[in-house]
């Protein structure tokens, strides 16, 4: 069954080269949104999970794979947000004669952050890593604008330089270890980890998936990269992917592979705490949306982070469980920029305004997903930042916990803004004429906005199965 | 003199060498040999097969790539050249000495923790490795070719039409 | 200068150490884009190095040159997305200097 997870879009990619270009061009997009479909499914229905492995390059592949609830979580909130980016590049590219290798980048990234939730090992990890951040490349620089490619490039140096750091931790892992699989680490560390050679091997690669992560200090890529990226890229570089080369690495190596570690953890809860001051602030000084949002993500990834810094399981559950909730209302926050942009030709905040009588579906969405990122009842983000202080709280760090609680008032403050700035109030004069955005973007704004509300509300009666199994997978 | 002191050697020499090229031309030459000198590295680790990849991916592909793209955009006069020259001077001149103190200071370091490493045993073959280990390092690299391949397309294709 | 070591292959270690230093220093000293990536690549043949001697004192070889030579492959392919991105940048700016890499900001 796992292996089907690389296999169908891998399998995808080369029927769709193989065909000739108008037939390619007319399923291209039907065809990942059905493999981004069938993800999903796999994931939430059970008798999914029997389909045995059959033939013989699944068996081929299985023995690499390994997978448990945090894969879960990830696999099914990919599924998502690949088809949110779907969804928006259908109705967003620029050049359509460029559809088909635009979808042949969606499948090989699809494949790439499946092959890195199910690995277990720090070399694949690095490998699988690599190719998500070169996914991520291309998809930056699709469009070739000036600014994209500038960005693109600032990203590949910096993304590089922390490829670098992972792989010198690998060298030294495997001369302390003797091996890169996650066990055979796993053991090494436990048993000496404290020898100067393995506390620089952990570092570097903390730093690294920092970097990737885009976690303070090493954030100064991101908003670029964001904001440069054509649209549906945005959604999908916000949405997951920079998530899946990072934090999900920090959470799958506290967890699986790190034995509980001190100094690992204030390193970690500092940093998440700079993460959402730095975002935070940043995001105030913003005057386009999208620089905004992405100093936004920043700061909930710092929230993320400062959830696993706790240490315990309830934190380990909290940062996956924002995890996924940022992946839904941090999509929709794009897809909704993207609308803006679609309709207005602009996402600059200072020629905006009023938006909301002539854009309503967008500007009720985007209000949605406001209030879930700042952590408003009864939408799912308020459930997470209150698991997330709850857990800072349990373990002691009662300064951390109301530091959380306080950066919240800020991120409503520059969420509303952003909010007022764009849709509330009157119509500018020359926007008077703008129309809703084409329904494909307004379905997934509204599937999404509807998976957030829904998770918010439905959460006591879900936190039984969904939360504890969570916490529980050390 | 005893042979890894030799590569060592040559491995530091070759890399500064890259880094005080005053012309890309040779920066990129500089840069093949390193990749030789590594390859011999390899080699002498009994470490063949990555010698052999390393030698004609490091020193044939890599460079021809650089090359190329070299060759599309020079379009330096002779004058700029002994400019660059100077300011290359100007800036790396610290390197050398920077990597002289460094490599001073780690050969006296003792490090605790390293293993000493078995009597020559004969490493296990390289294809078995690959075949029966380490598959989705096959499937990455696939994919990660795949996605070259596909950037390719999009971003030098379009070079050559825009023209 | 004694050099108390080990072994033959940990010198080579601190060889990929310095090599190491030296990528760094090139990435954060040129304003050439081609020569940024010149030391991007010299980095990734520190880790290379550095893959090699820790197998060979692990007696690991045959998986070090497996993870060597997958290596080496993915830095071909960031390569090559990275002259594709560095010519368009060329064909827009007419010149390769990093210093003209200022719009972004924020």
């Amino acid at each position: 069954m796992l292996p089907l997870f690389l296999l169908v879009p891998f399998v995808s990619l080369l029927i769709l080269n193989m065909l000739r270009g108008r037939a390619a061009r007319r399923i291209a997009f039907t065809l990942v949104s059905v493999v981004a479909l069938g993800q999903i499914v796999a994931v939430l229905w059970p008798p999914a999970r029997d389909l045995p492995a059959t033939e013989p390059l699944s068996a081929f592949l299985a023995l690499g794979l390994h997978s448990d609830s945090l894969s879960q979580v990830l696999l099914l909130s990919i599924g998502i947000v690949v088809m949110a980016a779907v969804a928006v590049g259908r109705a967003t590219l620029s050049y359509d004669k460029h559809r088909v290798n635009f979808v042949s980048v969606l499948l090989l990234s699809l494949a790439a952050m499946n092959g890195t939730v199910l690995l277990s090992d720090m070399f694949s990890l690095y490998v699988f890593v690599e190719v998500t951040s070169v996914c991520s490349f291309t998809l930056v620089a699709f469009d070739r604008t000036r600014d994209s490619l500038e960005g693109a490039f600032k990203y590949l140096i910096v993304s590089v330089v922390a490829t670098v750091l992972m792989l010198v931790s690998v060298g030294l892992l495997l001369l302390v270890a003797g091996g890169t699989s996650f066990d055979a680490v796993a053991n090494a560390l436990r048993n000496g980890g404290a020898s100067p050679l393995a506390r620089t091997a952990v570092a570097a690669f903390v730093c690294g998936l920092f970097v990737k992560g885009g976690v303070v200090p090493f954030h100064g890529w991101l908003p670029g990269a964001y904001s440069t990226a054509p649209p549906s890229a945005s959604v999908l570089l916000a949405g997951i992917m920079t998530k899946v080369s990072g934090v999900y690495g920090l959470i799958r190596l506290t967890v699986s592979v790190f034995p509980p570690n001190a100094e690992l953890n204030w390193v970690l809860l500092l940093a998440g705490a700079v993460s959402i001051a730095v975002g935070a602030f940043g995001a105030l000084r913003q005057t386009d949306m999208k620089w905004l949002l992405s100093y936004s993500s920043i700061s909930q990834v710092g929230y993320i982070v400062l959830g696993l810094g706790c240490g315990t399981p309830l934190g380990v559950a909290a940062a996956i469980l924002h995890l996924f909730n940022h992946a839904i209302f941090k999509s929709l926050l794009f897809i909704n920029a993207a609308a803006v942009e679609q309709r207005t030709g602009t996402t600059n905040m200072r020629l905006l305004g009023g938006l909301g009588s002539r854009m309503p579906t967008t500007s009720l969405t985007s209000t949605i997903a406001v209030l879930s990122t700042a952590g408003i009842p009864p939408f799912s983000g308020f459930w997470s930042k209150l698991v997330i202080v709850i857990a800072l709280w349990q373990s002691q760090h009662y300064a951390y916990a109301a530091f959380a609680a306080m950066l919240s008032v800020v991120t409503l403050t520059y969420l509303l803004t952003m909010q007022r700035r764009v849709f509330f109030g009157k119509t500018a004069a020359h926007l008077l004429e703008t129309r809703e955005a084409r329904l494909g973007l307004v379905l997934p704004e509204v599937a999404l906005a509807l998976v957030t509300t829904a998770v918010g509300v439905l959460f006591p009666w879900i936190v039984g199965t969904f939360l504890f199994p969570l916490g529980g997978i050390r | 003199m005893e042979f890894n002191v030799a590569l060592f050697m040559f491995l530091v020499i070759a890399a500064v060498g890259t880094a005080m090229a005053g012309r890309l031309l040779h920066a990129v030459i500089s840069l093949a040999v390193v990749s030789a000198v590594v390859s011999v590295v390899l080699f002498h680790l009994h470490a063949p097969m990555a010698a052999v990849f390393e030698l004609s991916v490091g020193a044939g592909l890599i460079p021809a790539v650089f090359l190329s793209a070299i060759g599309a955009t020079q379009r330096l006069t002779p004058e700029t050249m002994q400019d660059r020259r100077r300011e290359i001077l100007q800036l790396y001149w610290s390197l050398p000495v920077i990597v002289a103190l460094a490599a001073l200071a780690m050969t006296q370091v003792r490090l605790v923790g390293l293993p000493t490493p078995p009597a020559a045993a004969p490493p296990g073959d390289v294809r078995t490795v690959i075949w029966n280990l380490r598959h989705m390092d096959l499937m990455g690299q696939i994919l990660a070719l795949l996605a070259a391949a596909v950037t390719v397309v999009v971003l030098i294709k379009e070079l050559e039409h825009e023209h | 200068m004694s050099i108390e070591l080990a072994s033959g292959p940990a010198l080579l270690g601190i060889g990929a150490a310095l090599i190491l230093i030296t990528g760094f220093y090139i990435i954060v000293g040129t304003r050439n884009m081609i020569r940024a990536v010149i030391g991007l690549v010299l980095l990734t043949k520190a880790c290379t190095v550095l893959l090699a001697v820790a197998g060979s004192m692990r007696g690991q070889l045959a998986l070090a040159q497996g993870l060597i030579i997958t290596l080496i492959i993915m830095e071909v392919a960031i390569l090559v997305v990275a002259m594709g991105i560095i010519l368009h940048l060329y064909k827009r700016n007419q010149s390769l200097d990093t210093r003209l890499l200022r719009n972004l900001k924020g």
